[in-house]
């Protein structure tokens, strides 16, 4: 019998390694991050004050928007190509797999976001002193991406049309952290505390990780019929 | 379940014609009590509905050790979705699947490991080359490769596409990519969707040199193929699934 954490490496392994070759889908959510984060200050004014009034909100919906964006890729390929049936056949728990594609995505996703969350926070004004905790709010809501976006994805990867589907399916669900996420870096402006919203945030990030590999297999298993 | 009674009811001809050996005695009814050790796939009472159309009904499958099964039948008559039944991957309207003896659905884990199925989409990933197809592959069977396995190569017809991308390799080379992975398992029990599918003649060769080894190291083999399988080497099952309307 293959061993869990074999099959879990290997398949983070071999999905970096597909990942890397389409730089170009990787690249794009990012980018489109970037042009609508700094759309802002050309269409709201440069005043310095109102951006950093709205920046919280800005970054974080443009950050739900971009991983809109990329997100069917975490098993549109896998069904076409016939990876995921291979996938659902492997001698381990079907959620181990899952959390595999999950972390794959969350990788290649969400780290570059981290990355380059100051520049984001620079281009809006926000003020410095809030920028750890921006940057804890992405570090512990973008797990909560990942994972609720892999629900989405495994319940529409068979219909041909899912893109739009997804976004209507997620984004009222993704609202909870929207207003946490904004709410924390508002409150370190501010200068008071942010630990209760990040609690939250962190206690999303915790049961969304338990919790959606077992919704992902039920989707799956409903999606390849 | 609920929809056994009916299905025999309005299915009245949806019985399975063939499930006579072509060269054996008859085969015995698969029923869990009857299962003796060498059985490693039974199948009892399926049927599957797709949509409004059945397609096939009360099939029964008694897959031993050394028996080689062949699914016939015309388009749409519904061998892919059978396949894909005894594999677990789709839930039949009725019936039950028994790996050695235990429903399939009580051990997944155990049956997957001893499984390898490889389907009309043979889950080869287009942007890797064939050795890093194959090593992952390999190594989530439990029989990882260490060194590019040229040997493997050269045997499926693969040297020298060994480094491009498998998007860049003609269907039946990516085939041979998915097909060298019987090479790379020690699964007693084989599941293949048209194997022969875009293959050569001398690719067709190879993969029932293949069959023939298999079946005589005690595995088992069940397939879908419109080609005449040859069966010089191995007893030749054969299933034969009508189109209902």
């Amino acid at each position: 019998m293959v061993a869990t954490r074999t099959v879990f490496l290997q398949l983070v392994k071999r999905d970096v390694r597909v990942a890397l070759r389409q730089r170009s889908e990787l690249l794009n959510p990012l980018i489109f991050l970037l042009i609508v984060v700094s759309l802002f200050p050309l269409g709201v004014g440069p005043g310095p004050d109102i951006l950093a009034r709205i920046a919280p909100g800005v970054i974080w919906v443009s950050a739900l928007l971009s991983a809109m964006l990329g997100l069917d890729r975490l098993f549109r390929d896998d069904f076409r190509d016939g990876a995921l049936e291979q996938m659902m056949l492997l001698p381990v728990s079907m959620e181990i797999s899952v959390l595999a594609k999950i972390a794959v995505h969350w990788l290649l996703t969400a780290l570059p976001v981290l990355l380059i969350a100051p520049l984001l926070a620079l281009l809006l004004n926000l003020p410095t002193h809030a920028w750890g905790v921006l940057w804890l709010t992405l570090l512990f809501g973008t797990p909560v991406l990942s994972a609720a976006g892999a629900i989405g994805v495994a319940l529409t990867v068979s219909l041909n049309k899912g893109g739009a589907l997804l976004s209507l399916l997620l984004l009222p669900l993704l609202i909870p952290l929207l207003i946490f996420a904004t709410a924390a870096v508002e409150a370190a402006v501010s200068g008071l505390s942010a630990a209760g919203p990040l609690a939250l945030i962190g206690a999303f990030m915790v049961l969304s990780l338990t919790l959606a590999p077992f919704a992902v297999k039920a989707g799956l298993r409903v999606s390849v019929n | 379940m609920r929809n056994l009674s009916a299905l025999r009811r309005v299915d009245p001809v949806g019985k399975i014609e063939g499930n006579v050996p072509e060269n054996m005695t008859t085969q015995p009814t698969a029923s869990p009590q009857s299962a003796d050790h060498k059985t490693l796939l039974a199948a009892t009472d399926l049927a599957s509905v797709r949509g409004e159309r059945t397609l096939f009904a009360d099939l029964n499958m008694h897959v031993r050790a050394g028996e080689v099964w062949q699914i016939e039948g015309p388009n749409g008559a519904g061998k892919s979705s059978l396949l894909r039944i005894l594999t677990g991957l789709l839930a039949p309207q009725a019936g039950q699947i028994q790996f050695r003896g235990e429903p399939i659905q009580n051990c997944r884990e155990a049956f997957h490991a001893e499984l390898l199925f490889i389907g009309h989409k043979a889950g080869v990933k287009a942007e890797l080359t064939a050795i890093e197809n194959l090593e992952f592959y390999a190594a989530v069977q439990g029989q990882p490769i260490s060194a590019p396995p040229y040997e493997l190569l050269e045997k499926v017809g693969l040297v020298g596409l060994e480094d491009i991308p498998a998007q860049r390799l003609s269907a039946g080379q990516q085939r041979r990519i998915a097909l060298a992975r019987l090479w790379l398992t020690d699964a007693p029990l084989w599941i293949l969707d048209e194997p022969f599918t875009a293959l050569d003649v001398s690719g067709i060769a190879l993969l029932e040199a293949r069959f023939a080894e298999h079946v005589a190291a005690g595995g088992a083999i069940i397939l879908t193929s419109h080609q005449a399988v040859n069966s010089a080497h191995f007893p030749l099952q054969r299933v034969q699934l009508r189109y209902q309307y």
